[in-house]
């Protein structure tokens, strides 16, 4: 749902957009990916993505079974909710930047649970630019969140994307 | 804001390709609607359930048993003339099938959306185009498409084809599984006033309507050996037969009609890209062909003198259309995403087979499997099937099928 929000804002913004969950047996807890291109041209290829430009890794655990930088392109940005400081992560080499959240929190305050969808993604816009804030808070406006639920939303969204410190790293030599 | 315009009158939309063919099926106005869930078709009757819901639709929803009952129904509104939808896959159309085979014959125009899903086994629940092949033939017009938009604006083309008095065929509109039924893009909905300019008259049933006032029997027993039995069975099956041929032309006619209208055209039959000089090809049918069309591209970059043709009308099988757009190359790499056992080998690399029989040269027809159970065809997958295929030009024998995920 993170994937529709995020291709619905950047379509606003006038991009053209292909958002491709990952599919089979979904269940609450259990790691997913969910993939999405945008260009200024239509995008023909309906595919997945495997070399991508940006991670955005909305569980801090996920890493622990699922290798998340599997063919990470040079010059990559990486956006982590984690609430450890970025000299305690594990990065590669291939970073230029990185985005780091403490989404749990905020969502335990907002949400009484660690649902991070929403925090991300103002995250993501903080971290990259690709997206406005604005256009994000639209989408979610009109999504299917209503009431508490929306209002709970916004507030995840301006969290993150306040709440995102982001890190420029030195270009290394990639091994 | 940096718009891309949509059409005058439409309205953009973010949406899935199940989600799509739902607003195609809305903006048909059906009568009835009877879904069942089945996975990757379930967002698809969950959201034509929340249209007739919400009253976006005007139709009576039958919540039924199984896909069994659900086709069975639409028979009987379709019988009435009432205009109907339904849509499924894999093990639900497996379920279907008896009364699947009888609504061709029956000549009852119902449109349906198949979201492709491979057969099991083994146990499966992603995407591949084993469930729509194994039915193709039952009589059933079979569509493919490529994009979220081209979902939406064939579901309501299929209604103007399937009614059409030429034809009176049911339509079927096949989306692949995963890609295209989970895969967000940027769409355009068209304004209801111009599908309804578009669509006409509703006249569904004009040649069988089901009345109170003039009872009649649908389908007594017909054929045997004797009697008026055989002759008349054979005026069932030519007739069908006909339909079918007509229905090659009416979906040319109502495509390029949707262009006139709402400035999209989407090839009715097969498209092709780059052909002009291409000494070899490649085949695709599906969500796949953009990828293809990516790879065609970067090809033609290394110089290499490649084209793509995509079918998107599998029944009837565009067999004049497939032979022209390949005249003038010496082979061709045909991808499928499902499996024809019998003949180890894809079914529209068969096809196409049969189709080039009468063509005055040899044209070398390789066959590539690859997409099955919801794995990826890529951009790499086609630098491979270019690859080969071009070998296959210069004179390369042709064993097997080649697997594209088979080291995966």
């Amino acid at each position: 749902m993170a994937g529709g929000i995020l291709a619905a804002a950047l379509v606003k913004e006038g991009k053209h957009v292909v958002a491709i969950p990952s599919f089979g047996f979904e269940r609450r807890g259990a790691p997913v990916a969910a993939f999405l291109r945008f260009d200024e041209r239509p995008i023909r290829a309906m595919t997945n993505i495997y070399e991508p430009d940006v991670i955005l890794c909305i569980d801090p655990t996920v890493s622990r079974t699922v290798d998340v930088f599997a063919g990470m392109r040079r010059a990559g940005v990486l956006v982590q909710t984690t609430h450890l400081p970025l000299e305690r992560l594990a990065l590669p080499d291939e970073l230029a930047r990185v985005g780091l959240c403490d989404a749990v929190a905020i969502a335990l305050k907002i949400f009484k649970r660690p649902i991070t969808n929403t925090v991300m993604l103002g995250a993501y816009s903080r971290a990259t630019g690709h997206v406005s804030l604005e256009a994000l808070r639209e989408a979610v406006e009109e999504s299917e969140f209503r009431d508490a639920g929306l209002s709970q939303n916004l507030e995840a969204l301006q969290r993150g994307y306040e709440e995102t410190r982001v890190h420029e790293l030195p270009e290394r030599e990639v091994a | 804001m940096a718009a891309i315009m949509p059409e005058p009158g439409s309205k953009v939309i973010v949406c899935d390709g199940n989600e799509a063919a739902a607003w195609g099926a809305a903006l048909s106005r059906p009568d009835m609607v009877a879904v069942y869930p089945i996975t990757p078709q379930s967002s698809l009757a969950e959201k034509i359930s929340q249209f007739i819901a919400d009253g976006i639709i005007d139709a009576e929803l039958m919540d039924v048993e199984g896909e069994h009952s659900v086709l069975s129904v639409l028979q009987g509104a379709c019988l009435a003339g009432a205009r109907t939808y339904t849509a499924s896959c894999g093990q639900g159309l497996a379920f279907m099938f008896e009364p699947y085979w009888r609504t061709p014959a029956l000549r009852l125009p119902i449109v349906m959306s198949i979201v492709t899903r491979d057969g099991i086994s083994p146990q499966c629940v992603w995407g591949g185009q084993q469930d729509a092949m194994t039915v193709r033939e039952t009589g059933w017009i079979h569509m493919y498409c490529e994009t979220v938009q081209e979902v939406l604006d064939t579901v309501v083309m299929a209604y103007k084809i399937a009614e059409h008095h030429d034809v009176m065929l049911p339509v079927s509109v096949c989306h692949d599984g995963n890609y295209l039924s989970f895969g967000s893009v940027r769409a355009e909905l068209p304004h209801q006033t111009e599908v309804d300019d578009f669509l006409g008259e509703k006249n569904v049933n004009w040649h069988v309507a089901l009345d109170p006032d003039r009872p009649m029997a649908v389908d007594p027993l017909t054929g045997g050996a004797s009697g008026p039995g055989p002759s008349l069975f054979v005026r069932y099956r030519k007739g069908l037969c006909e339909g079918m041929q007509n229905a090659l032309r009416v979906i040319t006619e109502v495509h390029e009609e949707w262009s006139r209208r709402f400035g999209r055209y989407h090839a009715p039959l097969v498209e092709s890209y780059r052909m002009d000089d291409a000494g070899y090809a490649v085949m695709t049918i599906g969500s796949m062909s953009g990828a293809g069309k990516d790879a065609v591209d970067a090809a033609r970059e290394r110089g290499e003198k490649v084209g793509l043709v995509k079918v998107k009308t599998f029944r009837p099988f565009p067999a004049q259309a497939v032979a022209d757009a390949l005249a003038r190359v010496t082979a061709v790499g045909v991808v499928d995403r499902s499996v024809s056992f019998g003949w180890n080998s894809g079914p529209l690399c068969q096809e196409t087979r049969c189709a080039l029989y009468s063509s005055p040269r040899h044209i070398s027809v390789a066959s590539f499997i690859g997409g099955l159970a919801g794995a990826d065809i890529t951009v790499k997958h086609f630098d491979r099937v270019i690859r080969d295929t071009a070998e296959r030009a210069r004179g390369a024998p042709i064993s097997g099928p080649a697997w594209l995920n088979e080291s995966d």
